[in-house]
């Protein structure tokens, strides 16, 4: 496999347009109805999927959206792609309002804004070429470059490290991290402003997971192109995304500039995301002990979420209030320009290990205080 | 759970409605005069508007639907015949019997062959399936493959002649088929239908041999049985405990199928045999063009299709908690 | 520690120490496209009360050989060569009669995916009592106690109720939960994890990890923990064991393969793997190429078609001939102990940062 990239000359926008929001979305909201009832059915509820997230994507960077299963990151994912219909909100690109937008209206932009996907065994149509693939987007929407589609394909093959006389053969003559590869080229095929990847690299391998880390890192760096990354995995996404947000059950509660995320968080359940990320320690055994923070139970079911601020019954600062009154993503004093922190009784701006562990699992508790107890 | 059958048997009432509504519009609307049929070969116009009369025929179509909806669920006395007690799907035109009596008749040797067939097809198919799926790989588990492959591709058309030339005709061991009821003389209900039943059974069962097999072998991969071995439990245990309660939902569902077709009539096997049960009723009233009889078998084996469906659907509560549960 | 030696045969009085150990196992499936050589001369130890990591990727054959350990593996399809000891008894010829009664007794397993590894048909609390009844011999109600008081130690709030739950009722923290309460229940000697975190969230992860380090001290089981994450791994295994393509290629304590590796293919998943403290000015630098198939496994070294340090051992010995894997700590690379150490703390530790 080809390590090199060979790219073309950065476009303009890449370094012109930077740092201009390029994706608005304000107040999203999807609820899937649930149908039930009798005699008849009829909907008697709904999962919040998300429900109320304001985002913005600048031009040429890569943000971050990262939770746990059901926190909404990949229907968020979908929606700003359009393909799944808000129910409501409003999501902006490039200053034009495309929330409701038909197919007609959204056929120019869906070639700004393309999709990666999770897994490379079921996103790619088997019975179909490489090339085929690759010069799909181009036949839909009647793209036909200078020197013919294929001559663009073998050129995308090349970015994204592929062996370019491969362009007639099937995806499943190709390992997984080079599958994904080929989707990374048909995402890049309509020279996309926008890219959104729904956890491309969970599914594959660690060191194949570094290659493909790597090749999207190019993408995003060489060719301007904005990233909307979701993972479920902080490392990655703290080595890809320039700004995160964290999401909790369809909410955004925390959201801010890389380095404030990752080494002065404010809410809560970061700080017990962080601490619960396994992680190796390259040095000695005794330098920078990490907090310790288990919390109790899984996340709740989105169709009843908890009133006020949905973390607090997983939360050891929950107070009344936090059932009471949803806190407002807002900027606490102390923290920079952009980061923003939905929370009460936000925590100290470290990550550092506290003088107590926090375990809220009552099994693991009593577990621990037996063992200490000889 | 309940409610979810009491949801579905509402929602088949429905169906069934609607039904009637189609099967009406299609026979009654059509252009060709049910009443001429009745009149014979000696018809005069009088006797012809009398016949219509009679009828009801002309009276408009919602107006004879109506009618026949009341008739089915309070009966009619319209009829030059008699009294029709409800369910009441008319005089067959062509014999001037009650179409719910000629059905009633008919239905003891349907339910006869249908439910025979299916017991002895079950306890062959699925052992032998479950035989082969135990001894995978094995010369049993081949031939056993290899034999209902051969069967299944047979017909009744094909084996059934075959059953009666060799086993009545050539050696006289068993007597041509007939049906008596079983109220009657159990014995020759029983020994006047053991071809038929063997014939039917033979071929379904080839059917649900392959079907078990296939059905155990993919529940025998599952993680969970996977799982029921880790913690030791004994390979017989794993096979019937936990295997064999996944594999009872694609059987189901099959068999579900196939039993609401029987109940509907094997035309073939009644043919090929010579029994009077409710497939040669639907072709004859086919034939003499005989409306209100083929409204009655056709309505009947709608009602079995759906009654399977239900049965089959309250068999996967049973068996499926999350299907119970949800 | 685990103590190995690379050549098949008897083991040594020292052996007898050993709670399981494998001696040049070799398994390999028949299929459609030839004979997948999944475990190729594979050997380790494992004392009681210890906890070896096994880290591989997909394809490495660190399921595979816990499977056979249990003899899960389908025999038709299967071949199954060298030993496999548990206290002093070979288990690879072992009778299935005998295989049973030490399955989830004396060795118990936990799986990936607690949602597919659980049947849907029956009770959480029977399928927890079922290997109690099997080998312990208790009643039904016994039984039914025991997995009430399992599903209250794992951290199942109000055992008593939620034993009568489908597996389908319950989270996916839960489910492995109850996962774990029966493959403790019969209190085993041996625990084998077979990614049994790597299908759930990352806090919930936490959770389960810390539950199994705890119970592990309240049962003194022994754990085999398999798994594709360093993070994990650093934090379960006292031994750790790196597979790749169907044999160990490194292996010591967790704090020699972690803080100091010796072995290409270590060195380059550390170097792959993003973490929380990297520095993120570097790029990732990833393992060149991908895993090998195991039909046709590259002669030589398995690695070195992806190995950028061949060139270093000089001849084509990486080509021509497997290196060994020598006991105790020890990786099986022809570079020299000298140029691993240096290459290492010159090369490969500046990058981690």
């Amino acid at each position: 496999m080809k390590e090199d990239l060979v790219l073309p000359a950065p476009r303009e926008a890449a370094t012109d347009g930077a740092g201009e929001p390029l994706l608005v979305v304000e107040g999203l909201r999807k609820h899937f109805p649930i149908k039930g009832g009798f005699p008849i059915r009829r909907t008697v509820g709904a999962v919040q999927a998300v429900d109320g997230i304001d985002l913005t994507v600048r031009a040429g960077e890569s943000f971050g959206l990262v939770g746990e299963s059901g926190c909404g990151k990949s229907t968020t994912g979908r929606l700003i792609t359009r393909l799944l219909e808000p129910t409501s909100g409003t999501i902006s690109y490039r200053g034009k309002d495309i929330t409701h937008a038909g197919r007609k209206q959204l056929a120019p932009i869906r070639s700004e804004i393309q999709m990666i996907f999770q897994d490379p065994y079921s996103s790619l149509n088997p019975r179909q070429t490489v090339g085929k693939i690759i010069s799909g987007p181009m036949e839909i929407n009647g793209i036909e470059p200078t020197g013919g589609r294929e001559k663009r394909v073998r050129e995308l093959l090349e970015i994204v490290g592929l062996n370019p006389e491969h362009y007639n053969r099937f995806p499943h003559e190709f390992s997984g991290g080079q599958r994904q590869r080929i989707g990374v080229a048909r995402a890049l095929a309509l020279e996309p402003k926008l890219i959104v990847a729904d956890e491309p690299v969970s599914a594959l391998d660690v060191s194949i997971q570094a290659q493909v880390v790597n090749l999207l890192q190019k993408v995003q760096q060489e060719l301007g192109i904005a990233f909307l990354f979701i993972a479920h995995d902080l490392a990655v996404v703290r080595h890809f995304s320039q700004r995160v947000a964290v999401m909790y059950l369809g909410k955004v509660i925390e959201v801010g500039d890389r380095e404030s995320i990752y080494t002065r968080p404010r809410h809560p359940y970061t700080h017990a995301l962080l601490s619960a990320v396994p992680e190796v320690n390259l040095h000695d055994e005794e330098a920078g002990r990490r907090e310790r923070i288990r919390l109790a139970g899984d996340v709740p079911s989105p169709i009843s979420p908890p009133s006020g601020c949905r973390f607090r019954t997983r939360c050891w600062k929950a107070q009344d209030k936090c059932a009471a009154q949803e806190p407002p993503l807002v900027r606490l004093s102390g923290n920079r320009d952009g980061h923003l922190t939905a929370c009460h009784f936000p925590e100290d701006p470290t990550i550092e290990g506290r003088e107590e562990d926090i375990v809220l699992d009552p099994a693991l508790a009593a577990l621990e205080e037996d063992i200490e107890r000889p | 759970m309940l409610r979810f059958l009491f949801r579905r048997i509402l929602g088949s009432l429905v169906i069934l409605l609607l039904l009637t509504v189609v099967a009406f519009l299609l026979f009654f609307g059509m252009p060709r005069d049910p009443a001429l049929l009745m009149c014979g070969k000696t018809c005069t116009p009088d006797a012809l508007a009398n016949i219509h009369h009679t009828l009801g025929l002309d009276k408009s179509i919602p107006e004879q639907y109506w009618i026949f909806l009341q008739g089915l669920v309070m009966g009619r006395d319209t009829f030059p015949q008699g009294p029709c007690p409800a369910p009441c799907f008319g005089y067959s035109y062509h014999t001037n019997e009650a179409v719910w009596s000629t059905l009633m008749d008919r239905l003891p040797l349907t339910l006869s062959l249908a439910f025979g067939a299916t017991i002895v097809f079950l306890f062959v198919g699925l052992g032998t399936g479950l035989v082969a799926a135990w001894k995978r790989g094995t010369l049993v588990d081949k031939s056993f493959t290899a034999g209902s492959m051969v069967i299944s591709s047979m017909q009744i058309y094909f084996l059934g002649p075959l059953a009666l030339a060799i086993l009545v005709y050539q050696t006289h061991i068993f007597d041509e088929p007939r049906y008596t009821s079983l109220t009657d003389n159990p014995a020759a209900w029983f020994t006047g239908l053991l071809i038929p039943w063997a014939v039917l059974s033979t071929i379904f069962a080839a059917q649900y041999t392959r079907m078990a097999r296939s059905a155990m072998i993919e529940q025998l991969q599952e993680e969970h049985v996977r799982t029921a071995r880790a913690k030791g439990m004994s390979r017989r245990f794993v096979f019937f405990r936990y295997a064999w309660r996944g594999s009872l939902i694609p059987i189901i569902t099959i068999l579900g199928i196939d039993l609401s077709s029987l109940l509907g009539g094997a035309i073939i096997t009644e043919y090929t045999f010579g029994l009077p049960g409710l497939g040669r009723l639907a072709v004859e009233s086919v034939q003499f063009s005989d409306l209100p009889l083929l409204l009655g078998v056709m309505i009947f084996s709608a009602a079995a299709i759906l009654l399977c469906n239900i049965i089959v659907d309250a068999c996967y509560a049973f068996i499926d908690p999350r299907v119970r549960l949800s | 520690m685990t103590t190995v030696t690379k050549e098949a045969g008897a083991p040594s009085p020292a052996d007898a120490g050993a709670f399981l150990s494998v001696r040049d196992l070799h398994v390999s499936f028949k299929t459609e496209d030839g004979i997948v050589r999944a475990v190729d001369g594979l050997s380790f130890d494992l004392e009681r009360g210890k906890t070896l990591g096994i880290v591989g990727e997909s394809g490495s054959g660190k399921s595979v050989t816990n499977l056979t350990i249990l003899g899960l593996h389908s025999p038709k399809f299967t071949t199954v060569e060298g030993e496999i000891l548990l206290e002093g008894k070979e288990l690879t010829t072992a009778r299935e009669s005998e295989l049973e009664k030490l399955r989830g007794n004396k060795v118990a397993m936990i799986f990936q995916d607690p949602l597919t590894a659980l049947s849907p048909y029956y009770t959480v609390g029977r399928q927890i009592a079922e290997p109690f009844m099997k080998h312990m011999g208790a009643s039904k109600k016994a039984a039914w106690e025991r997995a009430v008081e399992m599903l209250g130690k794992v951290g199942i709030p109000n055992p008593k109720e939620r034993a009568k739950d489908y597996p389908h009722q319950f989270s996916g923290g839960m489910r492995q939960r109850a996962m774990i309460a029966m493959a403790l229940v019969c209190d085993p000697d041996l625990l084998i994890a077979d990614e049994p975190t790597t299908a759930l969230d990352v806090t919930v992860q936490a959770q389960i990890l810390d539950l199994l380090n705890d119970l592990q001290q309240e049962f003194g089981s022994a754990i085999i923990f398999i798994t594709h994450d360093l993070g994990v791994i650093a934090d379960m295994a006292d031994d750790i064991m790196v597979m790749y393509a169907g044999g160990a290629i490194e292996r010591g304590t967790t704090n020699q393969v972690l803080r100091s590796p010796q072995h290409p293919y270590t060195w380059g998943l550390l170097n792959s793997m993003p973490r929380l403290d990297s520095d993120l000015s570097a790029a990732l630098a990833p393992i060149p190429g991908a895993p090998p198939s195991l039909l046709t496994p590259p002669s030589g070294c398995r690695f070195h078609p992806r190995c950028t340090f061949q060139d270093r051992v000089g001849g084509n010995r990486c080509v021509t001939e497997r290196p060994p894997l020598a006991p105790d700590r020890a990786s099986a690379c022809h570079l020299t102990a000298e140029q691993k150490r240096t290459i290492f703390v010159e090369e490969i530790k500046p990058r981690l940062g």
